[in-house]
C-alpha cells in the first residue's frame, strides 16, 4: 500500500547526510513528498497547499539537532504541526448547565450516526449520566427499529413516534423534551436521518430540528474512509446548523483518515470521539496524536496495541513475558506466538504498523504460506528438541525434514533464525534496545 | 499501561522474528533451484468463531408493522414527488460536474500551456478523488498527447483529459449476468455504510417490475434492524424474503434463500451480505464461507458486487483490493453519486483491478438505479 512518510524521506536524507542544515532544495523536495504523503492519505487538496507552506516556513528556519537525523527532525516538525492542526487536546461534550444536555448528530447516509448514538449513550451511561435516545430518522426504513434494538441492548430508553403521533422528526425532537423530563434523563441524543449536504428539502428539516432541540452540541458523523469531499460537507453542515464538533466513524479500518484533518482545518470544530469497531463498546475519545501518526502513517503504535490486546489475552501475554525474560523461550513458545500473532491479521500488514521496522522488511512481501511450512518443521520434532534445539544433529535433522515435507536446508534455515531470535530476547529482557540482525541493513 | 508495553513487546518480537523466519525461508528456498514446495496448510476456518451473541427472541413483528405502515406512507408521498422519466447519469452528475468544471475553469481558459496549468490539472484530478498516482499518469498522458499532436492552445487540453478518461474506461462488460438456466444470484458485499440494502431494494423494485419471480436473502444478521429495513423493501417490491433472526449465522439465511430459490423455480436471488471493514480477516472469512454456499449450486452466481460510496477517498482502491481477493468481485456500484462528491476512486479501480463499475445510485427511489455509461461519465464530469 502507501510507504510511510518516513520511509519516503529515507531515500533524500541519505544523500545530505552530514549536513547541518537543509538547503531549499531539500526542503523543496521533501515538501513534495510530504504533499504526496498527505494527498494519499486523503487530506484535501487545499489544505495540503496551507499545510505544506507552513512545514516549508519552520523546516527553513530550523536547526538540525544533534540527537536526531534531518528526517527525525522534519517528521518530528510535521508531526508537530500535525497535532497542532488536529488540536492538540482531547475535547470533552459541553454539558448544560440546564439539563437536558442536548446532543444532535448530523450526517450524510451511511456515515454512522444510529450506530455512534448508540455508542456514545453507552459511553455516557458508564459515566454515571442518564442518556435518552431521540430516533429522529424517519426516512431510513427500520432507523428506529434499529435504535431500538441497540437502545435495548444498552439498556437505555429511546423515545420514538408512536402510531398514530405525528411521524417527522421536527415533531419527535418537540415531545422528546417531554419523555426527557418524565424520565428523569439528562442527556438527550438525537439520531437524525441521513442527507446529502446539497439537499435543500432535507437540510431545511434539519435546520427545524436544531431550532427545536437547540443542542448543546452539534456533532458531525463523519466516515473516517471519506476522500477529498470531507470539506465540502463539513462547510455545508456547518453553515446549515452550525457544529460544535465532529464524530469520526469506522477507524478500525486501514484507511489513513486524512478526512479528519481537513475537516478541523476547514471548519475549525475539533473532532471529539471516534468509532473504533463493531461492538458498541468500541468508542473513544479522540487522540489528535494518534490520528496525527496515522495520517503519516508512521508505525501506529497504538493500534498495533490495540489489535494485540483483541488477539492475546492477558494471561497469554504475561506468560509470554516470563518465558522471554527467563531465557527460556522454546520453539514450542514461537509455535505459540506465531499463531497469536496471525490471529491479527495478515503479517504484512501486521509488519507495516511496527515502528522502527527497517523499510526492506516492510516493504517484503510476506508470503503467509510459508509460516504453514515454519509450523510444519516445528511440529515435526519431538517435545525434546522443540525445548533445546542443540540436541538436533543430522539424522534429526533429515527425520524432521522428511516429517515436514521440507528439506534439511529448509530446517537448518529456521534453527539458525531461532537462535537468533533468542538471542534477541535476551538483550531485550536486559532492557537494550533490539536490533534486528538482517545483512545490509543500517543500524539506527 | 505496563501490561500494554509488555504485549507489545511480545508482538514485535513476534512479528520481527517471524519476518526473519520469512526471509530466511525465502533465501533457503531461493537457493534450492528446484523446488518441490507441498501445498501449504490452509488458514483455519475462523468464520464458525466469528457471530456474535446478541438478544434474540425480539418480538419484532409488530414494530415491523408499525414501520411498514409508516415506510409506506412516505413511499407515496415520494411516488408523487418523482417525475416517471428515467434519470440520466448526465442529470444527475450535474452538481459533480459544476464542481469538476469549477476546477477545470483555470485550464480551459488558458491560452498557453504551462508548468503551472498541468498542476491545477492534476490537482482537479485529485479533488474528484481520482488519486495521485492515477492523476499523474493521467496528466503524463495528455501532456504527450499535446506534444505529439504540438497543441499550443490551453483550451484544447480538457478535450484530450476526457479522451484519456473514457480509454481508461475503455471496454467492459457492464450487464448484469444472468445463469443461463435456473436462479441466478448477486451478492452483494462492501464496508459499512456503503449502501447496499439500498440498492438490492432498487434492484429488487426494478427486477421485479420486469416480471422476475426475485428472493431477498438477509444475510447481514449483525447489524440491528438489517432484515427489518430489507423486509419493508420486500414487501414494497413483492419480493421474497429469506431471513433469520438477528445474531443468527449468516450462512444459514444464504442456504435457507438458495433452497427457497430452488424450489420456488425463483428467477434472482439478491445477497444482502452485513457490512464489513476489509481488514477484519475473520469476516472476510466469514464472506468467503457465503460464497461457498451459494456455490454449492453451481453456476447461480453471476455477480459478486462491491457497493462503493462516492464519497470514499483513496481508500476505495484498497477495499475493491481485499474483497476482490477474498470473493472474486465482478462490478462495482458506485453509490450516492447525486452529491458533489465524483467518486473518481473508480478509475483507479478499473485501471489498476480491472473491476468495472456496473450499476449507478443517484438518489433514494427505486429509479435512481442507473448503469454506468463510462462516456457520459466523463462527459458529465466535463460539462458537455
Amino acid at each position: 500500500m502507501f510507504d510511510s512518510l518516513s520511509g519516503r524521506f529515507d531515500a533524500i536524507f541519505t544523500r545530505m547526510r552530514g549536513r547541518g542544515r537543509l538547503s531549499d532544495a531539500d526542503i523543496d523536495e521533501i515538501a513534495r513528498e510530504i504533499r504526496l504523503a498527505l494527498l494519499e492519505a486523503d487530506v484535501n487538496v487545499r489544505v495540503v497547499k496551507d499545510f505544506i507552506s507552513r512545514i516549508k516556513e519552520r523546516a527553513a528556519g530550523a536547526e538540525v539537532a544533534k540527537s536526531l537525523t534531518p528526517a527525525q527532525q522534519v517528521i518530528k516538525i510535521v508531526h508537530e504541526e500535525l497535532v497542532a492542526t488536529l488540536g492538540s487536546t482531547t475535547v470533552k461534550l459541553t454539558m448544560n448547565p440546564k439539563p437536558p444536555t442536548v446532543v444532535m448528530l448530523s450526517g450524510l447516509q451511511g456515515s454512522g450516526k444510529t450506530t455512534a448514538a448508540a455508542k456514545l449513550a453507552r459511553l455516557l451511561k458508564s459515566q454515571g449520566l442518564q442518556p435518552l435516545l431521540v430516533a429522529a430518522d424517519l426516512q431510513r426504513p427500520a432507523a428506529v427499529e434499529q435504535l431500538r434494538v441497540l437502545g435495548k441492548r444498552i439498556d437505555v430508553p429511546v423515545f420514538y413516534a408512536k402510531e398514530g403521533s405525528p411521524q417527522n422528526a421536527v415533531d419527535v425532537a418537540r415531545s422528546a423534551f417531554d419523555e426527557a423530563a418524565r424520565l428523569g434523563r439528562n442527556v438527550m441524543i438525537v439520531d437524525t436521518a441521513g442527507r446529502l449536504q446539497i439537499d435543500e428539502a432535507l437540510m431545511d428539516e434539519l435546520i427545524a430540528v436544531r431550532d427545536i432541540v437547540k443542542p448543546t452540541n452539534s456533532l458531525l458523523v463523519v466516515d473516517a474512509m471519506t476522500g477529498q469531499e470531507a470539506v465540502n460537507i463539513a462547510v455545508a453542515f456547518d453553515k446549515a446548523i452550525g457544529l460544535d464538533g465532529v464524530i469520526l466513524t469506522k477507524i478500525d479500518g486501514d484507511a489513513r483518515g486524512g478526512a479528519a484533518l481537513s475537516v478541523k482545518a476547514v471548519v475549525g470544530k475539533p473532532i471529539i470521539y471516534v468509532g473504533t469497531g463493531e461492538t458498541l463498546e468500541d468508542f473513544e475519545p479522540f487522540h489528535p496524536d494518534r490520528m496525527a501518526s496515522r495520517i503519516l502513517g508512521m508505525g501506529d503504535v497504538l493500534s498495533l496495541i490495540e489489535k494485540a490486546e483483541a488477539a492475546f489475552s492477558a494471561e497469554d501475554a504475561k506468560a509470554a513475558e516470563e518465558k522471554m525474560r527467563s531465557g527460556q523461550f522454546t520453539l514450542d513458545d514461537f509455535l505459540d506466538q506465531m499463531q497469536q500473532v496471525r490471529k491479527m491479521g495478515p503479517i504484512g500488514n501486521i509488519m507495516k504498523m511496527l515502528p522502527g521496522v527497517p523499510k526492506e522488511l516492510k516493504g517484503a512481501e510476506v508470503d503467509e504460506s510459508q509460516l504453514g511450512r515454519v509450523e510444519a518443521i516445528i511440529r515435526s520434532m519431538t517435545a525434546e528438541e522443540r525445548r533445546d534445539p542443540s540436541v538436533i544433529n543430522g539424522s534429526r535433522r533429515s527425520r524432521i525434514a522428511k516429517g515436514s515435507g521440507t528439506s534439511t536446508q529448509e530446517v537448518n534455515a529456521l534453527l539458525k533464525q531461532f537462535k537468533t531470535v533468542q538471542q534477541m530476547m535476551k538483550s531485550m529482557s536486559q532492557g537494550k534496545k533490539p536490533r534486528l540482525p538482517i545483512p545490509g541493513m543500517p543500524n539506527r | 499501561m505496563s501490561n500494554l508495553s509488555l504485549v507489545l513487546i511480545v508482538v514485535l518480537v513476534a512479528a520481527a522474528a517471524l519476518a526473519l523466519v520469512v526471509i530466511g525461508y525465502r533465501l533457503a528456498v531461493a537457493r534450492r533451484s528446484q523446488s518441490t514446495l507441498i501445498t501449504p496448510p490452509l488458514l483455519p476456518d475462523l468464520a464458525e468463531e466469528q457471530v456474535e451473541d446478541a438478544d434474540r427472541g425480539l418480538d419484532s413483528k409488530s414494530v415491523i408493522e408499525d414501520v411498514l405502515e409508516e415506510a409506506t406512507k412516505t413511499e407515496t408521498t415520494k411516488a408523487e414527488a418523482t417525475k416517471p422519466e428515467p434519470v440520466r447519469l448526465r442529470d444527475r452528475l450535474g452538481r459533480t460536474r459544476a464542481a469538476f468544471a469549477g476546477a477545470l475553469a483555470g485550464v480551459s481558459g488558458r491560452s498557453s500551456i504551462d508548468d503551472e496549468m498541468w498542476e491545477s490539472l492534476e490537482e482537479a484530478l485529485i479533488s474528484a478523488d481520482v488519486g495521485v498516482s492515477t492523476a499523474t499518469r493521467l496528466v503524463e498522458a495528455v501532456r504527450a498527447s499535446a506534444k505529439a499532436a504540438k497543441i499550443k492552445d490551453g483550451s484544447e487540453v480538457e478535450g484530450l483529459l476526457r479522451k484519456e478518461i473514457a480509454l481508461l474506461l475503455s471496454p467492459a462488460d457492464r450487464t448484469l449476468q444472468m445463469a443461463s438456466s435456473g436462479p441466478t444470484v448477486w451478492m452483494f458485499v462492501g464496508v459499512n455504510g456503503v449502501g447496499k440494502t439500498t440498492t438490492i431494494a432498487k434492484l429488487a423494485t426494478r427486477e421485479g417490475a420486469a416480471g422476475r419471480h426475485v428472493v431477498l436473502a438477509a444475510a447481514d444478521t449483525f447489524r440491528a434492524a438489517a432484515a427489518e429495513q430489507l423486509g419493508i423493501w420486500a414487501e414494497r417490491s413483492g419480493a421474497t424474503l429469506v431471513r433469520g433472526d438477528e445474531g443468527a449465522d449468516p450462512g444459514s439465511v444464504v442456504f435457507n434463500a438458495m433452497a427457497s430459490a430452488n424450489s420456488r423455480g425463483a428467477d434472482l436471488v439478491l445477497v444482502d451480505t452485513a457490512g464489513r471493514l476489509h481488514t477484519k480477516i475473520n469476516l472476510m472469512e466469514e464472506l468467503k464461507k457465503l460464497r461457498r454456499i451459494v456455490d454449492k449450486t453451481p453456476d447461480a452466481l453471476t455477480e459478486v458486487i462491491l457497493v462503493l460510496d462516492a464519497t470514499t477517498g483513496q481508500n476505495g482502491l484498497t477495499q475493491a483490493r481485499e474483497f476482490a481477493s477474498a470473493v472474486e468481485v465482478t462490478g462495482v456500484a458506485l453509490t450516492k453519486l447525486d452529491g458533489t462528491a465524483k467518486g473518481g476512486i473508480v478509475l483507479a479501480i478499473q485501471s489498476e483491478l480491472g473491476i468495472p463499475v456496473k450499476i449507478v445510485g443517484v438518489g433514494e427511489g427505486p429509479e435512481d438505479l442507473i448503469p454506468f455509461d463510462p462516456e457520459e461519465f466523463a462527459a458529465a464530469l466535463f460539462g458537455e
